[in-house]
């Protein structure tokens, strides 16, 4: 890769009290690229992307958005450069139906007067959230019941059709699969490529190696708050990623 | 991300099933649960004082009883949507009331002008008690049962302070006249109930079709979520506090033109009143569900009961003991409910902590 990241991070640190979750962390992900982010448990995974996402402040250490330095001070700030994460318990609002998901912070609002004093265009919220279910090729079957009555199928298909909509230049998806059934791990994967054939960096989190494998095009191994290897997915094992993982084996940094 | 339907669904059947199901959604809202039995409960008062009972000019006094809870009901649902809990608005209504009379005594007159002054200054005392209860629950981060108690504390006290504990009974006659006793010109409509139509209108469209109203349902259901998509959740909570504390001056200023006196002893049990209409017509105390309607009819069955009672010869007492029954049932049907939506989640727990520790992170 030649052309500049879309984002990067370079030697981030940050210390919770005596433990150093980012110990000078390097990452990069670039444009209509798919990175896999794996790494053991307490590896820094969660924290690297929270730093990434707005959602924590840093010790130290520079973020490059697009080859310029930016300091993210809150999700919406992150937001606003067109970098969308898809949280784990995936921050959907259970009383609220699926389009005011979709919607919730960046409501549209009715045209002149009427939208000047908070009402909002329901309608064509209604119908922008269907296009963007639609194109995901994901089955939300109403757009009016309540999420929280949802599958967890669903509602995960809520959650990163809302970060898809949104996200211009990175989506961060934190361990997207973890628990879906096979069907629905599978359109996960295949919405992850389509993300990326549309220009968007993205960065998945998984445990699944098979799956990091299969969809990912670079892998980063995150050890002890460290970048300690960086692979192309296409020429590892799943035995080479978990040996630098565990740190059973020195990955060569290529 | 979901299999896909096994077998589509013609138009015609698709529609039959849709209209079965929202008529099915209807019947288990539960402000329209709580209608039926207001109903019931009318009905059975009717049939039993046939000449009193149904006569305008009973419903009209309930009307008229329930306005100034209702004007407090509507800040109170916003709140407990939240998933709050304001326990300051008997209060703070006393406060108002108490503040704006003693500036309506000191100017002496009592015209119109001097009225005004009174209606501001008691809006304003009682908006600077919420925005006080909503820039400590969302700043200092302090549970809003405990920073309502606080303030209940605080306002009843320096109302008492003010007044050396002793009611002033002199309000201006125009404020007496007009929203106190006065119907509206040309009707037998109170005054002070078409004021609180009036404030349940607008604040019932605020609630369900704006903005405001979308992010109030936002932070009740899971704050945490919202604060992420962007929404100013502080700002949100401080604004819903400070509604909440305007209306009690609104209703401080209402209930002291209806008694003619700061009637400071006669609120103790008012925020418990109010609550208990908001949980009966159907507001989660959990958060994340209500309706401003819900809330009125609430408002009704204890009105309706009391009036009942007393005309059928009942003696009113059982009024307590059948409000408690129908709180219960409400909470119950609420939880029951909450159970079957969220299979598999901790939503009842989650509730519980937000109720009494406003901010776990």
């Amino acid at each position: 890769m030649t052309t500049i990241p879309v984002l990067e991070a370079r030697g981030l640190t940050r210390s919770f009290g005596n433990v150093r979750a980012l110990d000078g962390v390097d990452f990069d992900v670039h444009a209509g690229e798919v990175v896999a982010l794996i790494g053991d448990n307490g590896a820094g995974k969660s924290t690297l992307v929270k730093a990434l996402s707005g959602n924590l402040a840093l010790d130290s250490g520079k973020i490059l958005f697009a080859g310029g330095e930016v300091e993210l001070t809150s999700p919406s700030q992150a937001s606003s450069l067109g970098i969308e994460t898809v949280y784990q318990d995936l921050a959907l609002a259970p009383h609220l139906n699926a389009a005011q998901n979709m919607f919730l912070g960046r409501e549209i609002p009715k045209p002149g007067f009427q939208g000047r004093l908070g009402f909002m265009d329901n309608k064509t919220m209604r119908l922008k959230s269907r296009e963007a279910f639609d194109e995901l090729g994901a089955t939300v079957r109403s757009l009016s019941d309540p999420v929280g009555s949802m599958s967890g199928g669903q509602k995960q298909a809520i959650a990163i059709a809302r970060a898809v909509a949104w996200a211009k230049g990175v989506i961060f998806l934190d361990e997207p699969t973890a628990a879906l059934g096979v069907v629905q791990t599978r359109n996960v994967l295949d919405t992850i490529r389509r993300v990326r054939d549309k220009g968007v960096g993205v960065v998945f989190i998984s445990h699944s190696m098979p799956h990091v494998i299969d969809v990912a095009d670079r892998v980063q191994v995150l050890r002890l708050g460290r970048r300690v290897a960086t692979y192309e997915a296409k020429k590892t094992t799943v035995e080479e990623l978990v040996g630098a993982m565990t740190g059973a084996l020195d990955g060569a940094q290529s | 991300m979901t299999t896909t339907e096994a077998t589509p669904r013609t138009a015609g059947t698709a529609s039959v099933l849709s209209r079965t199901h929202s008529l099915r959604q209807v019947l288990q809202v539960q402000s329209f649960q709580i209608l039926l039995v207001l109903l019931v409960i009318f009905l059975i008062f009717a049939a039993m004082a046939p000449e009193v009972f149904p006569t305008w000019g009973n419903v009209r006094q309930i009307i008229q009883n329930v306005s100034i809870l209702g004007v407090l009901g509507i800040g109170m649902t916003f709140v407990i949507v939240t998933s709050g809990i304001d326990l300051s608005v008997g209060s703070n209504l006393v406060f108002s009331g108490v503040v704006a009379a003693k500036v309506m005594q000191a100017m002496g007159d009592t015209g119109w002008g001097t009225a005004l002054v009174g209606i501001f200054v008691s809006v304003g005392c009682g908006l600077a008690w919420g925005l006080l209860n909503g820039i400590l629950i969302a700043k200092a981060k302090v549970p809003p049962l405990i920073v309502t108690l606080g303030t209940l504390g605080g306002a009843l006290g320096l109302a008492q302070v003010i007044t050396g504990g002793v009611d002033i009974r002199e309000v201006p006659a125009v404020l007496q006249d007009t929203i106190g006793y006065g119907n509206v010109p040309g009707t037998t409509l109170p005054t002070i109930s078409l004021i609180a139509l009036v404030l349940i209108l607008i604040f019932g469209i605020v609630l369900h079709r704006t903005r405001f109203g979308l992010y109030t349902f936002a932070v009740g259901s899971n704050e945490e979520s919202a604060r992420r998509v962007g929404v100013k959740v502080d700002r949100q909570l401080i604004s819903i506090y400070a509604l909440s504390g305007g209306l009690a001056g609104v209703a401080g200023i209402l209930s002291l033109s209806q008694y003619g006196t700061t009637a400071i002893a006669g609120q103790s049990a008012t925020n418990l009143n109010v609550i208990a209409a908001v949980v009966i017509g159907g507001t989660s105390l959990f958060g994340g569900v209500g309706t401003i309607f819900g809330t009125v009819v609430g408002l009704f069955i204890p009105a309706v009961l009391q009036n009942g009672f007393v005309i059928v010869g009942v003696q009113p007492f059982w009024q307590q003991v059948a409000v408690g029954a129908v709180l219960v049932a409400a909470v119950y049907v609420d939880q029951r409910r909450r159970t079957a939506a969220a299979r598999g989640h901790t939503a009842k727990e989650e509730g519980k902590k937000k109720l009494f520790g406003r901010r776990s992170n």
